[in-house]
């Protein structure tokens, strides 16, 4: 099952593989490479609003941007060991 | 959607500014052109093109634009569609720019960089200001500007914006002449999608190249974010924000607007004293002291609640704010994105319904366009001021909290409600599985600098005094003479004011507004108020003025109308402006953004009906409490 940034828990780095955006929305491909989630980055979910977790805020790269959960989830991820005992300290 | 053209300084080679949002660009254009800018720090402030005017240290004159900010050149919203059009040439009434500054955050090159490369493709001349490098050294971040220089191909400054010398290198580059020399064949508009990843590519290596490839955390903004965005205690701290403001408006107001009202009598008096009784000293005392003075003395309040907005757009809270809301607007089929605009809006509509253009989304873009005049804008804060001093008692409740400050907290809430309900509604009508986008940017948090604060408050204060000086004045001084002409007839019993045009008209419309409550002094009133809600108040100050058959003429209004007035009428009147039909202002603004008259006659029509039925409402149920 390929995962996705929605699905990470706060504060766990991950590496972006893939933006897979909804069938009716398929613009959201460019808009989401355009703010930075591009294969290869590095990716990590930093709050979330209650209720339900929605919308997140999410550090891609060195900026923060606020994410609906959909949107997130177009975002398929790979975790990263080294990258998460960085993001601890 | 047209854009305004505007040329504030004809001829000269054109130069324009343009990079990512929140890269500080709008600051670099202040230092750049000395222009009072509004600089702020969210993601789309800049809607607006501006253009300045600048001369280099070797006396070359340039015109500069200050494009709104855009993270690519594929516009997604009409504001980023403005900087690709000038960009590419396809802007009505703007030439292409002969050089194009590319303004870089230095403190988040690998977004940044992405569209300089895009902008290097369109094969205009072009510069790049590394910007907030100051804020890059504080993160441990140290960019070498020559290797970058080489890296791009390109020429690179070091730029801090907020500082007095930080523009000099730019002005030093912009005299030399092979800057302004094409370097590339001109490309063909937008870059095809693909490239994205390519471009990204390309700066990973530039990065890697420079020793800055690894990703930075900004430890002190998130440290603030842990309490503001917590999902407990986010929301709660931007209630008690909200409400903070709102009791401030109040509470720290109250001396000023002592000084003024003092002030305003003492020289109504003097006058009157100076100039023989007759027509002449009624139009001065009666409609220029009493109309305008009723205005002014609102100001202290209008610049407590611009400075509370200034700060938190300045200081990065807003974004987060919207962050928080984000659910609440998604209840009601909006974004986040729409809490911008809308708190705008309590400022004044118009440049709220201009700050919706940021909205991505067709649909939410209207419906946001829509419900903001519902937000209470700074030009009701005197209607409500004036009525809630008249009815409500100045006491105050649990723990040291003013009642007339609640009063007014809870008029601003009714607002907002009326407005979600409305989105709701047509929500409800407009169903479709629309998706509605938010990818925001949450930018670091900045202290508010004093500068820029200062410089917003000067132009608010500046537009309020000249809205004041002009239509305020202009329509005070024609109600006047509609109330005072013609004189009664001889032998007449009552006050003169009732046998003039202003009493006839008032009557007319009083049968419409007798059944919420309103007498004829008020409907009257409630005509120049179309053209600025404040004007309702110096109406009313120059209505009763006229109307007073003894001699107490610049007295206080406040103590005046709460006397004639029931309390169900008051309170009536505060409901009608909580809905009140916009200024004709407003509603030329909706025509401009959504092309034709259309939205705006729904408008004006869902506006006075709403209004209506509140007051309708209000008015009844006090009756029926026993205030009549």
């Amino acid at each position: 099952m390929t995962l996705t940034l929605d699905q990470l828990p706060d504060r766990q780095a991950c590496t972006v593989t893939q933006v897979a955006p909804p069938a009716n929305a398929p613009e959201w491909h460019e808009w989401l490479e355009e703010i930075g989630f591009l294969p290869g980055e590095r990716v990590m979910v930093m709050a979330r609003a209650l209720p339900g977790g929605d919308p997140l805020v999410v550090r891609i790269g060195s900026s923060t941007f606020a994410l609906r959960r959909v949107e997130a989830a177009c975002v398929q991820v790979a975790t990263e060991h080294r990258a998460a005992d960085g993001a601890a300290a | 959607m047209k854009q305004a053209v505007v040329h504030v300084h004809r001829g000269g080679p054109l130069l324009a500014l343009v990079g990512n949002p929140n890269c500080g660009k709008t600051a670099l254009f202040n230092r750049l052109t000395g222009s009072h800018q509004k600089v702020a720090n969210y993601a789309g402030v800049t809607v607006e093109r501006k253009e300045g005017k600048l001369v280099t240290p070797a006396g070359k004159h340039l015109r500069v634009l200050d494009l709104p900010g855009t993270y690519s050149l594929n516009p997604r919203s009409p504001d980023e569609k403005v900087t690709c059009d000038v960009l590419t040439g396809h802007a009505e009434g703007e030439k292409r720019p002969d050089l194009v500054v590319c303004v870089v955050d230095a403190t988040n090159l690998r977004r940044n960089l992405r569209l300089v490369l895009a902008v290097k493709r369109l094969g205009l001349p072009c510069v790049v200001a590394l910007n907030m490098t100051d804020l890059a050294a504080q993160s441990g971040i140290r960019v070498d500007g020559a290797a970058l220089s080489a890296a791009l191909d390109l020429p690179v400054v070091n730029t801090v914006a907020v500082n007095a010398d930080g523009a000099a290198a730019l002005l030093t580059l912009l005299d030399r002449p092979d800057t302004w020399k094409r370097t590339a064949p001109i490309g063909a508009g937008a870059p095809p999608a693909d490239t994205i990843e390519a471009d990204h590519e390309a700066v990973r290596r530039i990065l890697q190249g420079l020793g800055l490839d690894k990703a930075i955390p900004h430890l002190a903004s998130d440290r603030i974010d842990r309490v503001v965005l917590h999902p407990l205690a986010g929301p709660p701290l931007l209630a008690v924000i909200l409400f903070l403001i709102f009791q401030a408006v109040f509470a720290w107001a109250a001396t000023p607007m002592n000084w003024i009202e003092t002030a305003t009598e003492w020289l109504g008096n003097g006058v009157a004293g100076l100039l023989p009784p007759g027509w002449l000293q009624s139009l001065v005392v009666d409609g220029v002291i009493a109309g305008a003075g009723g205005v002014i003395v609102f100001l202290p309040q209008i610049v407590i609640l611009f400075f509370f907005i200034l700060m938190l757009e300045e200081s990065g809270y807003l974004p987060r704010a919207a962050f928080l809301l984000d659910r609440l607007m998604g209840g009601v089929g909006l974004s986040g994105r729409s809490f911008i605009p809308l708190l705008s809006s309590f400022a004044c509509a118009i440049p709220g319904i201009m700050a919706a253009r940021t909205i991505t989304n067709t649909r939410d873009r209207l419906v946001t366009i829509m419900i903001a005049p519902m937000m209470t804008c700074s030009a009701r804060l005197p209607v409500y001021a004036l009525l809630i001093g008249a009815f409500v008692p100045q006491r105050t409740i649990w723990g040291g909290l003013e009642l007339q400050g609640m009063v007014l907290f809870c008029l601003y809430v009714a607002g907002i409600v009326g407005a979600l309900l409305v989105a709701w509604l047509i929500k409800r009508f407009t169903a479709r599985n629309l998706m509605h986008p938010l990818m925001m940017e949450l930018p670091i948090y900045h202290w508010p600098r004093l500068r820029n604060i200062a410089i917003g408050l000067w132009q608010r204060v500046m537009i309020f005094m000249k809205r004041v000086g002009g239509i305020i004045l202009a329509l005070t001084v024609l109600l006047w003479f509609l109330a005072s002409f013609p004189a009664p007839p001889a032998g007449a019993t009552g006050a003169p004011i009732e046998y003039s045009f202003a009493g006839m008209l008032g009557r007319a419309l009083a049968v419409v507004f007798e059944p919420i409550g309103f007498n004829w002094q008020i409907s009257i009133s409630l005509v120049p108020g179309l053209a600025a809600r404040e004007v309702v108040v110096s109406a009313l100050g120059t209505v009763y003025a006229l109307s007073a058959t003894g001699n107490d003429t610049a007295g206080a209004l406040s103590p005046l109308i709460a006397h004639s007035w029931s309390l169900a009428t008051g309170l009536a009147l505060l409901a009608w402006f909580v809905f009140a039909p916009q200024c004709l202002a407003t509603l030329a603004t909706v025509r401009r953004e959504t092309g034709g008259w259309k939205m705006p006659l729904v408008m004006a029509a869902y506006l006075f009906a709403l209004a209506y039925l509140a007051s309708f409402i209000t008015y009844h149920l006090a009756l029926a409490a026993g205030w009549g």
